[in-house]
């Protein structure tokens, strides 16, 4: 089946079977292993993607489904070799160790903050129980969401001016 | 584990989504966040996937005079932001922000919710509650379920093999009803160990009248109390009142025992709840 989605402002063609789904799809067939499959039944949030604007699992989705979809992966996030302001705070508050929950945590709050930059820490927190982390704990990963909340605030300000 | 084989049909009018629901074994996929794991798991391997996500206005919410009638296709995130739920009907937006984790309500549906039928599911047990009406439509035509008769078991409803529910249709609320929701849940986002949906107009001697009691999580089905419910009719809620209602809530259910609880726990979980529930409604 043919399946033509745009991801990272690249258009791409792929032709997944129809029991493929978006994040094997990414993987395997576009060739993006940043986002990582952790549980593949939604619980772990390793493969968070952010579809049309918003943070979705990409294992509970089928790549059929993502048909004319806008599609943002980890790799996606910064535009050049210069970090964003969301990588910078999680290199500088040691936000990640083995990493591997790191891209999905980062597309979940990159959504976020776009939407809600004036999110609270309790709406962090909350959103945040969506990704499970094993070895870093979420204290530098919260600590590191914070710092970034300014760099999103000052986006939203300026946009608006 | 990778989900199994099956058809992909993404039709583009709810006609041409009956005619391939008829493919034996075929299940329709609305927002896929249960569908989807139940078959990464095997605990479902159906033939065809019928996508309803290209038929228009599946998606919509409409407010009339009577009723809110909700579209299939909506999802948390569609409750979550629309701007005239609330007032019209604050138990669903209040319970619906129980619902699973922000990705999650980025796709999950309401329509997806009551065909999964979680016995710990928020959504079914608000339907239950407030009399909601379910429409249906299949290859036989078209029919209207009471929620309380949609649910048999665990994952298990009364649609046919086929059928697809078009709308889910709940009565409006008098202004001045009391109502609440509590439950409780290990962690944010989790399934409920078990939940008490309720509310009650009072009369002008300040009695409660009209008591709906619904619970989740400690039945094997979103259910009424009909025993609590009698405990509480016609009566001012004076604390003796409420722990008469909170023994016959813990009486009428049979919760099962699983690695989250034990039935003990759960039973005095329900008690507990609908303590809460009630104390929240009359303050």
């Amino acid at each position: 089946m043919s399946v033509q989605f745009v991801v990272n402002g690249r258009k791409v063609e792929v032709d997944p079977p129809a029991r493929m789904t978006l994040a094997d799809c990414l993987r395997q067939q576009v060739k993006l292993t940043g986002t990582h499959v952790g549980c593949e039944h939604g619980v772990c949030g390793a493969c968070t993607v952010i579809v049309d604007g918003e943070a979705m699992r990409s294992c509970l989705m089928l790549a059929a489904q993502a048909d004319g979809a806008t599609i943002m992966t980890i790799e996606g996030l910064s535009s050049d070799a210069e970090l964003t302001p969301l990588q910078l705070a999680f290199k500088k508050n040691h936000g990640l160790q083995c990493g591997f929950c790191t891209p999905g945590v980062l597309m979940t709050l990159h959504a976020l903050l776009t939407q809600e930059p004036y999110a609270s820490e309790e709406r962090i927190r909350d959103v945040l129980s969506g990704n499970l982390c094993r070895c870093t704990g979420y204290i530098p990963i919260i600590e590191s969401a914070l710092e970034a909340r300014a760099a999103y605030q000052d986006q939203a300000r300026s946009a608006q001016a | 584990m990778k989900l199994p084989d099956f058809d992909y049909h993404s039709p583009t009018s709810l006609d041409e989504a009956i005619t391939l629901m008829a493919t034996p074994n075929a299940r329709v996929l609305a927002g896929g966040q249960s569908l989807l794991p139940i078959m990464a798991f095997r605990l479902a391997a159906p033939s065809a996937l019928v996508d309803l996500r290209k038929i228009k206005g599946l998606d919509k919410i409409e407010i009339t005079q009577d009723a809110i009638h909700l579209g299939p296709m909506v999802r948390w995130r569609d409750v979550e932001r629309h701007e005239g739920l609330a007032a019209a009907l604050p138990l669903l937006t209040q319970a619906m922000e129980h619902v699973a984790h922000y990705q999650i309500r980025n796709r999950g549906t309401v329509g997806g919710s009551l065909a999964h039928a979680d016995p710990a599911a928020e959504f079914p047990g608000i339907a239950v509650t407030c009399d909601a009406r379910i429409h249906l439509a299949g290859a036989n035509g078209k029919r209207v379920v009471a929620a309380g008769d949609l649910f048999v078991g665990p994952l298990e409803t009364c649609l046919q093999d086929g059928e697809i529910i078009t709308s889910i249709e709940l009565p409006r609320w008098p202004q001045a009803r009391r109502w609440a929701f509590e439950e409780f849940s290990q962690r944010r986002g989790d399934f409920a160990l078990a939940g008490i949906a309720l509310f009650y107009d009072l009369d002008g001697e300040r009695r409660a009248q009209n008591v709906h009691i619904g619970v989740i999580g400690a039945t094997d089905r979103p259910r009424r109390l009909p025993g609590a419910e009698a405990a509480l009719n016609g009566q001012a809620l004076s604390d003796e009142v409420i722990a008469k209602a909170c023994a016959a809530a813990c009486a009428e259910v049979d919760p099962p025992t699983d690695i989250h609880g034990s039935a003990e726990y759960r039973r005095s979980l329900v008690g507990t709840l609908l303590q809460r529930a009630l104390v929240k409604a009359s303050s």
